[in-house]
């Protein structure tokens, strides 16, 4: 007896229609049509949990920190250092000293190149990045070559938008001082595979930074099992606030390293012939720092993790390949950044429609992409494409929503018929 | 927002088939305009010929509205010495950024502009060909910029 047991459908782990009730800016309508938001990568949205914690901190424990021995500098104190904690576990380091809040992922990456690299770098030395690197990867590193004298090598890309293994790993010598490169690609959704560069540069005994902001939102970091030196974020694409990042550092590599800003809070003592520095992390956090973006940011952590990194991480997965599908049906419509692995972001151009009248087309519809250059225009160079239309997806977005951005591609074909 | 107003016809005619497209070999004066924004990147060439623009191409890659305000206002300033260029430019300017603009007949086809100044990103899609025209008549070679 041949029986075919019609397969039903395991039940949905991830209730994405609760997940969007956790984002009031989801009901909001943008030219009269209910806001479609398809720019993760830029910027995410912040779920309740994030706007009540900074509201609770501003409205019930603001003051400055580690500095009044009264009830509230010390409860700020403790919500910020706590913050810190939350992140260590978040990204599996080992201390807290590891952990420096910082403005962003750029501010992260300048930081090492200003207080590790420049002091150690000289003629001879080498800092190898990739051809896919946001501007923020690459800028910090060709000030640091201006101010040293070393060298900055580009390991090339191919058509699909991957760095060339081989080619990356045939370029590590040691010569090579500092490997920086991205975990996942802004402007391609490409994944990098991070563990290999990372053990084959520090076999030739370079120090590697790792970009991370592209990967904090859709995978589960641990930079301990990745065994990289630096690795940086920034809060706001993680469903934090703007204005807080984090740099991760092995300890023995920041304890070496001279501070780079100078003032309050990074100093022991303070005289005029002499000053001593204050302990990690402290030491590079001159000034008051983002005390409450450090509290959000600590509650975008719990809210990931109560939703699970694993479930979003899939969502996410069967929406890029759901979106990938119904773009690649569409007459016209080039996907720019095919490798085999990507996080959410599909990145893609229409023939005979620039880039920036999509944008516009699209935003007419209530659908939000990014459109433009990306901060990577080398990318853009070796694609031969001024631009693309980029849209990504973060733990709110739904198949709803690639509907919306497939009939409003529609419409632009309408438009420029 | 109505990207009909944006997208008219003769925007998206002077897109798909800008005029005065290309070169001009022996020219007198040239410059580069780059909309870093969005990458729109433009070159004007003019031959000049009594303080008059005798002739007058472009070449580049841009939006739309890019493509179609640098075609229309090379047919427009065909023949106009500079002075005529910066009246027709102010009057330009005003279309594009004021929402109190009155229509002006004597614009002519590049009317068609007004409806950018409903989507204030795009202003300096359409103004970029005349920041770098500006540039060519001060025969500055140097790239401009709409930063």
């Amino acid at each position: 007896m041949a029986v075919t047991a019609s397969r039903i459908a395991p039940a949905p782990a991830f209730d994405v229609e609760r997940v969007r009730r956790d984002f009031p800016i989801l009901e909001r309508t943008v030219n009269g049509r209910p806001l479609v938001f398809l720019d993760s990568a830029a910027s995410s949205q912040r779920p309740l949990p994030v706007l009540r914690a900074v509201e609770y901190y501003e409205t019930h424990t603001h003051a400055n920190v580690h500095r009044g021995v009264y009830a509230l500098s010390q409860a700020a104190t403790e919500a910020y250092e706590g913050a810190r904690e939350r992140v260590r576990r978040f990204i599996n380091a080992h201390s807290t000293r590891e952990i420096i809040f910082v403005r962003g992922t750029t501010e992260g990456i300048n930081l090492v190149a200003q207080a590790y690299a420049r002091p150690r770098l000289g003629p001879g030395d080498e800092i190898l990045i990739t051809g896919l690197e946001h501007h923020a990867n690459i800028v910090p590193w060709q000030m640091v070559r201006d101010q040293t004298g070393c060298t900055l090598r580009v390991a090339p890309i191919n058509r699909r938008g991957e760095v060339e293994l081989d080619h990356f790993l045939s370029m590590l010598s040691p010569r090579t001082r500092l490997v920086a490169i991205a975990h996942v690609s802004n402007a391609l959704g490409t994944i990098l595979p991070v563990k290999r560069m990372i053990d084959a540069a520090h076999a030739q005994g370079a120090v590697v930074l790792v970009d991370g902001a592209q990967a904090i939102p859709h995978s589960v970091i641990d930079v301990r099992a990745l065994g990289c030196d630096f690795y940086t974020f920034s809060s706001h694409k993680i469903y934090g606030p703007t204005g807080i990042g984090v740099l991760y550092g092995r300890e023995e590599l920041l304890a070496a390293m001279p501070p780079w800003q100078g003032g309050g809070d990074m100093i022991l003592t303070v005289s005029f012939e002499k000053t001593t520095y204050n302990e990690l992390p402290w030491k590079f956090e001159a000034g008051t720092p983002n005390i409450s973006g450090a509290v959000g940011l600590a509650a975008a952590m719990d809210y990931v993790e109560s939703l699970g990194r694993e479930a979003i991480a899939a969502h996410e997965q069967r929406l890029l390949q759901h979106a990938t599908r119904e773009l690649e049906r569409i007459p016209g419509i080039e996907i720019i950044g095919t490798a085999p692995h990507k996080a959410a972001v599909l990145s893609f151009t229409m023939e005979g429609v620039h880039p920036h009248d999509l944008g516009t087309i699209l935003d007419a519809e209530g659908v939000a992409v990014r459109t433009g250059h990306h901060c990577a225009m080398p990318v853009m160079t070796f694609f031969e494409i001024p631009a693309t239309a980029r849209a990504s997806f973060g733990c709110y977005n739904t198949e709803a929503d690639v509907a919306s951005l497939v009939a409003a591609l529609g419409k632009a074909r309408e438009v420029f018929a | 927002m109505d990207l009909k107003e944006l997208y008219r016809d003769v925007i998206l005619d002077h897109n798909k088939r800008p005029r005065n497209f290309g070169r001009i070999e022996a020219s007198d004066s040239h410059a580069d305009g780059h909309n870093p924004l969005c990458g729109d990147r433009l070159t004007v060439w003019l031959r000049l010929k009594d303080g008059r623009i005798e002739d007058v191409r472009f070449e580049g890659k841009g939006c739309a509205i890019s493509t179609a305000s640098a075609s229309m206002m090379t047919e427009a300033v065909k023949g106009k010495d500079t002075a005529a260029v910066q009246s027709l430019y102010g009057r330009i300017h005003s279309l594009l950024t004021r929402q109190d603009a009155a229509p002006d007949e004597s614009l002519g086809k590049l009317a068609a502009l007004s409806g950018v100044r409903e989507f204030p990103a795009r202003v300096k899609c359409a103004s970029l060909c005349w920041h770098t025209l500006n540039a060519a008549l001060e025969r500055s070679a140097t790239t401009v910029s709409t930063e």
